[in-house]
């Protein structure tokens, strides 16, 4: 559960820096197909929007867990929810850090 | 299976006045639901439930389950739903109530035996689990001393928690004990909280071991319910957000 509080307060941190720096140019203008790829090149930044992938899908799957093993205790039960949360969360931060890798690569 | 029967009023005094209680009534080996038996009780201001209940045993139906002891919130032995909320039936006057209908039902979270008796047995044993009791390598014979000394502040630490009395009310108040079988409960953790703050005591990292479980002390939201009916004012909900300090080193 340690990780489920750290996880929280770093990816609290770094939105609040990817909000900021968000916020140094319209919103609109952001969302530009140009300016997307370029945050993804930038490394230091495409670094932390990794990272930010990897604490909200640790966060946000755990919590999924701990739901799910609250609504429904059986040890076959408690397994299964275990490790399908754990596929999940690596499936979506794999899939997640293809688009970066992806960018980087020359690929988009 | 609702039923009204008047008690006789023979020896009742001229103060006395009549309520309605209702007594929830399951036998798991013959009925598949629970029903309410109504009675009407004469009372005084000074009659608790318990009583109440105890006259409809003697006067009415000797078959009604509850179980009790002491008769003065010492045993933890009479709990049950009193009016919506878990209460000591021994601890609670009619007259606090300020109904004329009186409901009373078996604990929440709790198998029922029968009527409004329920079972302990889980409540005992994940109590055991935390290993109430004082762990430590010598022992007060062996010691020069003769016994463990401790100054008022450290009393003032655990004292509080030492006055459960196992009455299972925290427990039958807790949502998350509604959801999760395998949780280990507030008595349980605000037990657990006791002995680790118990200067004496050198069994911490065990106990902290054994609640760090994924139905341990994490699966507490803070309802704050279980200290809401505690009859001995033990607060189980602070003990487990102090047990959480120790857990995550803000205390030692």
């Amino acid at each position: 559960m340690k990780i489920h509080y750290g996880t929280a307060l770093a990816a609290v941190a770094l939105v609040a820096v990817h909000i900021l720096m968000r916020l140094t140019q319209g919103f609109a203008e952001s969302l530009e197909y140009e300016n997307v790829l370029a945050n993804y090149k930038f490394i230091p930044y495409a670094a932390m929007l990794e990272l930010i992938l990897i604490l909200l899908s640790v966060h946000g799957f755990n919590g999924l867990r701990v739901i799910l093993l609250e609504l429904k205790q059986g040890r076959i039960y408690e397994k299964a929810v275990s490790y399908g949360c754990l596929a999940a969360m690596i499936g979506l931060i794999a899939y997640g850090s293809r688009t970066i890798i992806m960018t980087n690569m020359g690929m988009v | 299976m609702a039923q009204v029967s008047s008690i006789s009023n023979e020896q009742t005094s001229p103060t006395s006045k009549l309520i309605t209680l209702r007594i929830s009534r399951f036998n798991p080996e013959h009925d598949e639901s629970s029903g309410f038996m109504e009675f009407s009780v004469s009372y005084e201001k000074w009659t608790t439930v318990l009583e109440a209940i105890l006259d409809v045993k003697k006067h009415h139906d000797h078959s009604v389950g509850v179980r009790y002891s002491c008769r003065q919130a010492t045993c933890g032995s009479c709990g049950m739903i009193i009016n919506g909320k878990p209460r000591l039936a021994c601890f609670t006057k009619i007259s606090e109530l300020n109904s004329d209908v009186v409901t009373v039902e078996p604990m929440n979270n709790f198998p029922i035996i029968r009527d409004l008796a329920v079972k302990f047995e889980k409540l005992f044993d994940t109590h055991q689990k935390i290993k109430p009791y004082l762990i430590r390598d010598d022992t007060e014979i062996e010691s020069n001393e003769k016994e463990f000394l401790q100054s008022p502040e450290e009393v003032e630490q655990y004292i509080q928690f030492a006055n459960c009395i196992k009455c299972g009310l925290c427990n039958s108040a807790c949502p998350t004990m509604a959801t999760d079988s395998s949780f280990v409960g507030p008595q349980a953790l605000a037990q657990a909280y006791r002995y680790v703050a118990d200067s004496r005591d050198k069994g911490k990292d065990s106990r902290l071991k054994i609640i760090d479980d994924s139905h341990g002390i994490w699966r507490c939201h803070f309802a704050g319910s279980c200290s809401q009916v505690c009859p001995k004012g033990v607060d189980p909900a602070m003990g487990i957000q102090l047990l959480r300090g120790y857990m995550l080193g803000f205390r030692s």
